[in-house]
């Protein structure tokens, strides 16, 4: 592995920076973590993804000292920090309403934390400025919350969370409250601090598309469980379960029946009518075990001809073309009824579309295009 | 013409029933008193010339010389300023309690609040001579503690006077207060704790600076009433509570001397009208701060 990739969860030799170990809370009798396990290491965006009421802003508010686990240890840098209240703790949070105070300044939300300190008054200065430079809010150091826009509200937030240098930054949902616009270009500028501060952050979104593009690794999860750790790369090409590839993006799942052809090779039958489909799988499946196919519509292609030499080939009629300016989908529906995306960019500005609706057509893919699944 | 007569019917109700009541008034502190009826001189029927004539700032200078006025205002002020920051140290834990109680349990607590209400104020600061008096329930309570020996001297001092303020102005403290209150982001409290401030410390630099609408409010709402207030010290303060709404009253109904209550009134008015416009302006400002 080239030196440049940074991969410590790759290393063992590497102390994770926090440590879940066996944590649960519970909240009278809902659970809201199960006996979850898990290590964040220095320096990484990491993501905690899933749908609301999932866990994710509980075990965020456990790391920010608000919470305490019901059972089991968190460990920050080696040392248990349940027995550290929040306001002791090398650990700052971004809050989803960004929590700015409504009667200070920018300057002065900012110099808030660094003054419950014994920094001298100069030192807060100078940090404070270098706050305001790294999120460019020179201008607004004077106002108050109200006075300044959305976006900047939430590099004050960001600022404010950062002033003291905690160990680990925590982000509740931090662009919940913005467009897709800014949405996507704080996103970035999110990812720019991440790296010149050298900060671990933690942060917490259902937005799959935010989470890709932003973090390190991904925790997607569900009912207080984490479903799969990885990189955005490793959660969408080989996510784990059928909750992970449906949660993550676009998928096409085809339940059949396994049956091995050697070599990793699995042949899987879906359908009385249908032959069966090839698949590659280094998940061992047995004869006759249940399975499900997962695969993404981009690596489907159409064709109004049965194609030569692919791997998988099945027959249907377009049911749907959602046009999407730079891709379109085709929903095809097969003869016995399930419905098959397939992808194809637009990559000719005024095209003449091949398929329009009822049309017989093929979609083919390789054997290596799906992820076999068993549950 | 809409825009008009929207402005106008405000002016007109104030014109009506503050305007015209405050000349009246003002007329007769400048007026002398006389054994008649109505018991001042003069009236319109003199004639305008004479009518105008006859009217002096005599009363003000009378006031003036007196020092029982002006330590009568004096000890009213004192007595309004202390029991607006007794009622305030009452006040304020009650709405804090209030505002962090649990959702289900605070229309109750606001109903307590406000039961007070439901009987005639008179018959409230009665009960409080019950309570007070040598032989009343609080001292008969203490002797049955063994806490003290022989009863308390509440009844007919200031300290009743105090205690009579604090209970009967108590919910116009607490009602702006908890408003205030009920609004503040729970976030904030957690972001101040988040960035190294104690319990205490979040308390004091983001609670109370953001309930501070409510407490100058609240402040205002007791302050106001209680310079001058009557009632209360008539019935539980004693010779020593000089206020000046007693003054008013002695004035006005046992020495029959209207000029000279008159111009106590026109003096009380003016000394109230810097704290009501500090009031207006806190609550304009307030108005602004939430658009």
């Amino acid at each position: 592995m080239p030196e440049s990739v940074f991969a410590p969860w790759d290393d063992p030799s590497e102390e994770p920076l926090i440590r879940f170990r066996n944590v649960t809370k519970q909240f009278g009798d809902f659970t809201a973590i199960d006996d979850l396990t898990l290590d964040i290491f220095e320096r990484e965006f990491f993501a905690l993804l899933g749908p609301s009421g999932c866990g994710k802003t509980t075990m965020m508010r456990m790391l920010a000292g608000f919470e305490t686990p019901t059972s089991g240890v968190i460990e920050l840098a080696g040392q248990d920090i349940a027995p550290v209240p929040p306001n002791k703790r090398a650990v700052n949070m971004m809050f989803q309403s960004y929590a700015l105070f409504p009667h200070l300044s920018v300057y002065e939300n900012i110099a808030f934390g660094l003054r419950r300190g014994n920094m001298p008054k100069h030192d807060i200065d100078d940090r404070v400025a270098e706050m305001l430079k790294l999120t460019r809010l020179e201008k607004f150091a004077r106002r108050k919350p109200h006075q300044i826009s959305g976006g900047q509200r939430q590099r004050v937030a960001l600022a404010r969370s950062l002033a003291k240098a905690p160990k680990l930054l925590l982000l509740d949902e931090p662009l919940g409250a913005l467009d897709a616009k800014l949405r996507q270009a704080t996103q970035f500028e999110l990812m720019d601090i991440q790296e010149k501060t050298g900060t671990t952050f933690v942060i917490v979104t259902h937005d799959q598309e935010e989470a890709m593009t932003v973090a390190s690794r991904v925790a997607v999860m569900d009912e207080g469980r984490i479903m799969q750790v990885a990189t955005p790369e490793h959660i969408y090409e080989a996510p784990e379960s059928v909750y992970v590839a449906d949660f993550i993006g676009d998928v096409n799942i085809i339940r059949g029946t396994a049956t091995p052809l050697g070599e990793q090779r699995y042949s899987i039958s879906h359908s009385a009518d249908a032959p069966p489909l090839v698949a590659v799988s280094e998940r061992p499946f047995a004869t006759d075990q249940t399975c499900h196919l997962a695969i993404r519509p981009e690596k489907v292609s159409i064709h109004a001809e049965r194609p030569d030499g692919a791997d998988n080939a099945v027959q249907g009629t377009v049911l749907d073309i959602a046009y999407l300016g730079n891709i379109s989908t085709y929903h095809v529906a097969l003869p016995d009824g399930q419905v098959i995306k397939a992808q194809t960019a637009n990559t000719r500005r005024v095209s003449r579309r091949s398929f329009t609706w009822e049309d017989t057509v093929w979609l083919s893919w390789t054997a290596t295009a799906g992820v076999l699944l068993a549950q | 013409m809409q825009r008009l007569i929207l402005i106008a019917v405000p002016y007109a109700w104030l014109l009506a029933l503050f305007l015209v009541p405050f000349l009246i008034v003002f007329k007769i502190s400048l007026s002398d008193v006389e054994l008649a009826i109505p018991p001042y001189t003069p009236t319109l029927s003199d004639g305008l010339i004479q009518f105008f004539q006859a009217l002096d700032f005599e009363n003000f200078a009378f006031l003036a010389s007196d020092d029982l006025y002006w330590k009568a205002y004096l000890s009213s002020l004192q007595i309004a300023l202390i029991s607006t920051l007794l009622t305030l140290l009452v006040g304020y834990p009650m709405a804090y309690g209030m505002a962090r109680a649990p959702e289900e349990w605070r229309p109750t607590l606001m109903m307590l609040v406000i039961l007070p209400f439901w009987t005639s104020f008179l018959i409230r600061v009665y009960a409080w001579m019950g309570i007070l008096s040598q032989e009343g329930f609080l001292n008969q309570f203490l002797l049955w503690t063994g806490l003290i020996g022989e009863p308390l001297t509440i009844l007919n001092t200031t300290t009743a006077v105090y205690i009579g303020i604090v209970y009967t102005y108590l919910p116009f403290m607490i009602l702006p207060i908890f408003a205030a209150l009920d609004r503040l982001d729970g976030s904030l409290i957690e972001a101040a704790e988040d960035l190294g401030c104690s319990r205490f410390q979040a308390f004091w630099l983001v609670t109370i600076p953001l309930s501070r609408n409510g407490i100058v409010a609240g402040s205002f709402l007791v302050f106001i009433p209680a310079l001058g207030e009557f009632v209360i010290p008539s019935l539980l303060g004693g010779s020593g509570t000089l206020m000046i709404g007693k003054v008013l009253w002695e004035e006005f109904f046992n020495n029959r001397d209207w000029p000279v209550a008159s111009a106590v009134a026109v003096i009380l008015l003016l000394i109230l009208i810097i704290p009501i416009v500090l009031f207006q302006r806190n609550q304009q400002k307030q108005a602004e701060a939430e658009q």
